[in-house]
C-alpha cells in the first residue's frame, strides 16, 4: 500500500472575480479581492482523498507555499478529507517572485523528508497559467511524470494514467513513486460540509521556511510589466441568416 | 544566440506548431536547429530540412522514443544541449511541448516561460496571465531560455525553401521508469482544430450531444473543425479535445462561429484572436457578443439548418 501522498493546493484569485490589472501596471489587484483554492488544486485534492477512501493509500498530505493567508487553502484541502497540512512560510520579496521552479524545489524536498510515494498537483494553476510545477517535481526528483490525468489507477507498484492530449487520449503505465497532474475530468470535487470543516479545524498544520528544506528562493525570472489585453470592439448585430452569409461573403470569410 | 526547437511529430508528419516555433526561434537569431526524437523519422527530417530558417536538423532514433515519453527524452535533450550548447531551447505550446520542456528546464536548473505570445528581445517574452485577461511582460536571466510558443501567435514558417544539413545525434540508454501503453484519437476527417481557418463551436445550448450533428452538418458546408465550450465539456455532449479556451485549445482561424456559447471569460480566451467572430445566441445579452464581429439574436435550432440550406445554394 502506498503510503502517502502530498497534495499541492495553490491560493489564486477566486476564478469568478474579473481581473484590474493595477494603474501602475506591476500586476494585478489583489487586496481585498476574494480568494479560493486553485480548481485544478482541488481535483487533486479529491483524488487523494478518493484514493485514501479506497483504502489504496494511507494518509494525505496538503501542502501550500506562501504567506499566513495560505493556511486558509490548506484549511480547505483538510475539510475536504485530506489528514494534515504543510505550510511553507514565503512571504514578502520571496513572495512575489515565487514561481514555479521554486515551489517544485520545495515540493521535491518534501516529498523526500515525508518518504511520499505519489504527488498530486492540479495540471496548472489560473493564475499564471504556466503549467509545470508537476512536470519540474518530477524531473528535480527524478520520478516519472503522469500530466494531465483524466484517470488514475494503482496497480501494485505501477500507476496507470490517462492522459488528455491535444488529438484525445493516451494511456501510460509509470513505476511509482510518481506525480500525476490533474486535469478537468479526473472527477468532480466535492463540498466540505459544516461537519468536516469544524473537523478540520482540530487537524495539524505544521509551519516551516524554504530554508528548513535547504531550498534556495532566488528567482531569475523578472515580471517587466503587466498589461491589459488590446480590448475586441463589438461589431454588429445582424437580423437574419440571410444577411449574415451575405456579409461573410463580402469579407471574404466564406 | 542558437536555438533548439524541439520538434513535435508522428514519425510521418510534422505537427502545424512546430512550424510557429521555428519562426519564434527565427525571430532570435538564424541559427536554429531543430531535434526530431522518434522511432522512424526520417519523413519528418526530409520535410524539417526544407522548412525555411532551420540550418540543421538533429536525429535520434531508437525504440524508446515511442510516444514521446518525457522521461526517455529529457536525457536525449541533455545530451544534446551538452553537446551544442544552445542559448535558447523551446517547442509548440501543445500537449507535448508542455509535458516535456518544464522537465528539462528543472534539470538545467532554469525557470521556463510557458506558451509566449510575443518576443520582444532575446531574453524578453510577453505572455498571457489570468486566462488572457491580462498580458505579462517578462524578461528571463537564466543562462539558458527555455520556452513554449504559443501557436496562433506566430505564423507557421513556410514549408519549401529551406536546405538544412542533417546529423545523427546518440542516444543516451534508456530510462524504463515509463511505458508508453495506447493513444485513443478522435477520429476525423475535418481539419485539425487548432488550424483550421474556420472552426464552428458549440455550447451549452446544444442542449446534447445528439445536437452536435447540426454543427458537424455546418462545418462540412464550411471545410470547418468543430469545437465546444468548456461547459459544453462538462455536461459531457463532447470529449475534452474539443474545448476551447483557457484550460483547452487556443485557437485563431480566420473565421469563428460560436453557437449556443454565452462567452465565459476562459472561453474568450480561447477563440478572441480569431480574424473574424460570428456568435448565434438566443439571449442577447450573452457576453459573445461584446466580442462578435457578426452577431445573430436566434433560436440556434432554427438559424444553423437555416445556415446550412443558404450555404447550400
Amino acid at each position: 500500500m502506498t503510503a502517502r501522498v502530498l497534495v499541492g493546493v495553490k491560493r489564486v484569485i477566486d476564478y469568478a472575480v474579473k481581473i484590474r490589472v493595477k494603474p501602475d501596471n506591476t500586476g494585478v489587484v489583489t487586496d481585498g479581492v476574494k480568494h479560493s483554492m486553485n480548481p485544478f488544486c482541488e481535483i487533486a485534492v479529491e483524488e487523494a482523498v478518493r484514493l485514501k477512501e479506497k483504502k489504496l493509500v494511507q494518509e494525505v498530505v496538503a501542502v501550500s507555499c506562501g504567506p499566513q493567508q495560505v493556511q486558509e487553502t490548506i484549511r480547505t484541502a483538510l475539510a475536504m478529507g485530506a489528514d494534515r497540512g504543510i505550510h511553507v512560510e514565503v512571504s514578502g520579496k520571496d513572495y512575489d517572485s515565487l514561481g514555479p521552479l521554486q515551489v517544485s524545489k520545495i515540493l521535491a524536498a518534501l516529498a523526500k523528508k515525508e518518504e511520499a510515494s505519489l504527488i498530486i498537483l492540479g495540471k496548472q494553476a489560473i493564475d499564471d497559467d504556466c503549467n509545470q510545477t508537476g512536470q519540474m517535481t518530477a524531473a528535480l526528483l527524478d520520478w516519472p511524470q503522469g500530466t494531465f490525468a483524466s484517470e488514475l489507477v494503482i496497480e501494485g507498484d505501477k500507476v496507470k494514467v490517462v492522459r488528455e492530449i491535444d488529438g484525445g487520449l493516451e494511456t501510460i503505465k509509470l513505476n511509482m513513486p510518481v506525480v500525476v497532474t490533474a486535469d478537468l475530468r479526473l472527477n468532480t470535487p466535492r463540498y466540505a460540509t459544516l461537519p468536516n470543516i469544524m473537523k478540520a479545524k482540530k487537524k495539524k498544520i505544521a509551519n516551516m521556511k524554504p530554508g528548513d528544506l535547504g531550498v534556495d528562493m532566488t528567482s531569475r525570472v523578472e515580471v517587466l510589466r503587466v498589461d491589459e489585453p488590446p480590448q475586441r470592439q463589438a461589431g454588429v448585430k445582424v437580423e437574419s441568416v440571410e444577411d449574415l452569409v451575405s456579409k461573410l461573403k463580402e469579407a471574404g470569410r466564406i | 544566440q542558437s536555438t533548439l526547437v524541439v520538434a513535435e511529430h508522428s514519425n510521418d508528419t510534422l505537427t502545424p506548431v512546430t512550424l510557429s516555433a521555428i519562426t519564434a526561434a527565427s525571430k532570435l537569431g538564424d541559427e536554429v536547429s531543430c531535434l526530431v526524437a522518434g522511432t522512424n523519422c526520417a519523413k519528418v527530417v526530409e520535410q524539417l530540412s526544407r522548412v525555411q530558417g532551420v540550418k540543421k536538423v538533429l536525429l535520434a532514433q531508437h525504440d524508446a522514443y515511442k510516444g514521446s515519453l518525457p522521461e526517455e527524452l529529457t536525457p536525449l535533450i541533455l545530451a544534446t544541449q551538452k553537446q551544442f550548447n544552445f542559448t535558447h531551447i523551446c517547442a509548440g505550446a501543445s500537449a507535448f511541448g508542455k509535458n516535456l520542456l518544464p522537465r528539462v528546464a528543472a534539470k538545467l536548473d532554469v525557470a521556463p516561460i510557458s506558451d509566449i505570445t510575443e518576443i520582444t528581445s532575446p531574453d524578453t517574452f510577453v505572455r498571457t496571465i489570468y486566462a488572457g485577461n491580462a498580458l505579462s511582460t517578462v524578461k528571463c536571466n537564466e543562462k539558458i531560455k527555455v520556452f513554449t510558443v504559443r501557436g496562433t501567435s506566430f505564423e507557421p514558417a513556410a514549408k519549401e525553401g529551406g536546405s538544412a544539413t542533417s546529423e545523427q545525434v546518440s542516444a543516451p540508454s534508456p530510462v524504463g521508469m515509463s511505458e508508453w501503453l495506447e493513444q485513443n484519437l478522435t477520429k476525423t476527417d475535418r481539419p485539425e482544430l487548432t488550424s483550421a481557418k474556420v472552426v464552428v463551436s458549440g455550447g451549452r445550448g446544444l442542449k446534447s450531444g445528439e445536437n452536435f450533428k447540426l454543427l458537424y452538418d455546418l462545418a462540412d458546408k464550411l471545410n470547418a473543425a468543430v469545437g465546444a465550450s468548456r461547459a459544453a465539456v462538462d455536461a459531457g455532449y463532447v470529449p475534452n479535445d474539443m474545448q476551447v479556451g483557457q484550460t483547452g485549445k487556443i485557437v485563431a482561424p480566420e473565421l469563428y462561429i460560436a453557437v449556443g456559447i454565452s462567452g465565459a471569460i476562459q472561453h474568450l480566451a480561447g477563440m478572441k484572436d480569431s480574424k473574424t467572430i460570428v456568435a448565434i445566441n438566443k439571449d442577447p445579452e450573452a457576453p459573445i457578443f461584446q466580442v462578435a464581429d457578426y452577431g445573430l439574436v436566434a433560436d440556434l435550432f432554427k438559424a444553423v439548418p437555416e445556415m446550412i440550406e443558404v450555404l447550400k445554394k
